[in-house]
């Protein structure tokens, strides 16, 4: 008889988040991975801020904070004084796309090596649904109620498209975990991320598409088939880039 | 082993950081603070230290925040309105209780101002300009030798209390060259220990740097326990200079490049007879309240001196024994007094006082 037990690297602490949100899931896999690649003693997280900060209380190792979008800044910190320990940030996507952006972006060309896990929702969750960069035209917000109009808040933002284009030998790829399929291929992705990272070959970033029923306003059956409907043809899955050699 | 040298300003707080023990130095392009980021970019390879040119001062202090979380000495430098932007990260840091200096080589403000020596961030750097409860320890030092003493000191202190040490200059000590002597070398191995910080958690407990706490009640216990350390910073870290303050009837006080002016202008006075003496602080948080209480029998009035529209005066006015009065002369926008100016307001003011 096999028993479902939480990894190793993360606590038993109740999930801090709303009833159908995608943080414990892609929480869980990053905890997997890193119990899989036995880096538990090597490894230390950052956690930003909004929903991403809660992540601190379910992890078991290591974990700094950081202000709202600076934590690749931190990460760099950590990295070039530790640069034989495993860092990698949290963030949600206003962290990453908005008010991080530069931060996010100029980690990725100096090819930083450690490892960014962006939660792409669409929205800003913590603070109760406003429109964030990755908000898709036409989707209601409580700070744009009628949906995103793109003659006024211009389009979506495909961030591993454009980390792929300006970090050289990263490892990039977006991944969904609407379905037990997707999540399966996103836990092997988080690991790839991770090897990019244990090989120092270069920036690992990950993308990962994933519900926010409260912030939608949806049930969250209804949420998973909207990322598969709405978000997945606006962000395409796959790899965007990976480093030569990790194959090797 | 004394090793005198001649150097300016930017480079002496540089070259004395290496000296203290830091391997980090983090910053954004800003005059008059880039002869010393200059410093940092070549000779911290040298020392196998680690340089970065910042995409922004916002970047630069949170990049120090991870070296510091780290448990690793590290230095940024800026000016003025680049400091402005490093506020946020300098509440975090506070907030975190993380340990690192922060140089203020600063200009004439406000908004981008311009690049003369100024002291109008006398108010930024010593009441903060992030948010919350918090305070960062301040030094301001008067020549190229302080430029090194103080920096190569800051580091002990800032590990000491676990809380950032800021530097407050100006451009005139940044650029100027004066002979000085280097501080010892400290050992890496010797470095106080920083168990606190993260670094993988191997054969101990995981450890937490949180500018966050998860309840309300842990809130009001770290801002506590900020309170209580504050306390004993302020009794323990007070530090100024008196000259002339046996006799003294007029005390002028003046910190940085300022009194160094006023000296020369003091020195003239009292050659003429007035009986004037000078305080100048040299920690400008905590605010050097000791000299203020002693000896102030004779005090008859207080002359602030500083290049700025009247900043540190609020510091006097609230200590001030008895109602002294205290008068203010300074100007903002990059004025310099010099010392014929100084001199003269001395005795004018030396013939309304007698």
């Amino acid at each position: 008889m096999q028993t479902f037990t939480r990894p190793n690297s993360m606590s038993m602490e109740n999930i801090p988040y709303c009833p159908g949100c995608g943080h414990g899931i892609a929480l869980r896999l990053i905890g997997e991975a890193i119990d899989d690649l036995d880096i538990i003693k090597k490894v230390i997280g950052i956690a930003p801020v909004g929903c991403a900060v809660r992540s601190w209380r379910l992890f078991k190792f290591d974990m700094t904070q950081a202000a709202h979008g600076r934590s690749p800044a931190v990460a760099t910190g950590l990295k070039r004084s530790l640069p034989d320990k495993i860092i990698f940030t949290y963030q949600g996507d206003g962290d990453s796309a908005a008010i991080g952006l530069a931060e996010l972006l100029h980690a990725a060309l100096r090819c930083e090596k450690f490892s960014v896990f962006m939660i792409n929702n669409a929205i800003y969750g913590a603070t109760g649904g406003q429109l964030a960069p990755t908000t898709l035209i036409g989707q209601p917000t409580t700070s744009y109620p009628s949906g995103r109009d793109p003659r006024v808040m211009g389009y979506p933002i495909n961030m591993s498209e454009i980390i792929a284009k300006i970090s050289r030998n990263a490892y990039v790829a977006r991944v969904a975990i609407n379905s037990i399929r997707n999540i399966m291929e996103a836990k092997k992705v988080v690991i790839k991320a991770l090897k990019t990272q244990q090989r120092q070959l270069g920036f690992s970033f990950v993308e990962i598409l994933s519900p926010c029923p409260t912030g939608w306003n949806m049930k969250p059956l209804d949420s998973l088939k909207w990322i598969e409907e709405k978000m997945i043809p606006e962000y395409p899955l796959g790899e965007y880039a990976v480093p030569d050699s990790l194959h090797n | 082993m004394n090793e005198r040298v001649l150097m300016t300003g930017n480079e002496a707080c540089g070259e004395a950081a290496i000296r203290a023990g830091c391997r980090f130095f983090y910053a954004y392009p800003i005059t008059p603070q880039n002869e010393l980021l200059e410093y940092m970019a070549y000779r911290l390879p040298e020392v196998k230290g680690i340089f970065i040119q910042s995409e922004s001062e916002l970047a630069a202090i949170s990049v120090v925040y991870g070296t510091a979380a780290a448990g690793k000495r590290v230095i940024t430098a800026s000016s003025s309105c680049g400091v402005a932007l490093m506020q946020e990260g300098i509440s975090y840091l506070a907030a975190s209780r993380l340990p690192c200096v922060i140089v203020n080589i600063s200009r004439a403000g406000p908004g981008l101002g311009r690049i003369a020596p100024s002291q109008s961030d006398y108010r930024q750097m010593t009441k903060g300009g992030g948010n919350g409860d918090y305070h960062i320890i301040v030094f301001g030092p008067a020549s190229v030798q302080e430029m090194a003493d103080l920096t190569y000191l800051a580091f002990d202190v800032a590990d000491r209390y676990r809380n950032p040490v800021a530097i407050l200059a100006d451009g005139m000590l940044g650029q100027m060259m004066e002979p000085l002597v280097l501080p010892m070398w400290r050992k890496l191995k010797d470095l106080p220990p920083k168990p606190w910080a993260v670094t993988g958690a191997k054969d101990r407990e995981r450890n937490l740097i949180l500018a966050a706490p998860y309840t309300d009640e842990e809130l009001i216990d770290i801002n506590e326990e900020l309170a209580k350390k504050y306390y004993s910073i302020e009794a323990e870290e007070e530090r100024w200079e008196t000259i002339f303050m046996g006799d003294a009837e007029l005390v002028v006080v003046a910190f940085g490049i300022s009194s160094r002016i006023a000296l020369e202008a003091i020195e003239c006075a009292r050659n003429e007879g007035i009986k004037v003496g000078m305080i100048r602080p040299i920690s400008l948080w905590p605010f050097p309240k000791k000299p203020f209480k002693n000896q102030v029998d004779n005090v008859r009035a207080y002359l602030v001196i500083e290049m700025n529209n009247g900043q540190m005066i609020e510091d006097v006015l609230l200590i001030r024994p008895r109602n002294i009065p205290v008068y203010h002369f300074g100007k903002g926008g990059g004025w310099i007094p010099t010392p014929k100016y100084v001199y003269e307001k001395i005795v004018r003011l030396w013939r309304n006082i007698s």
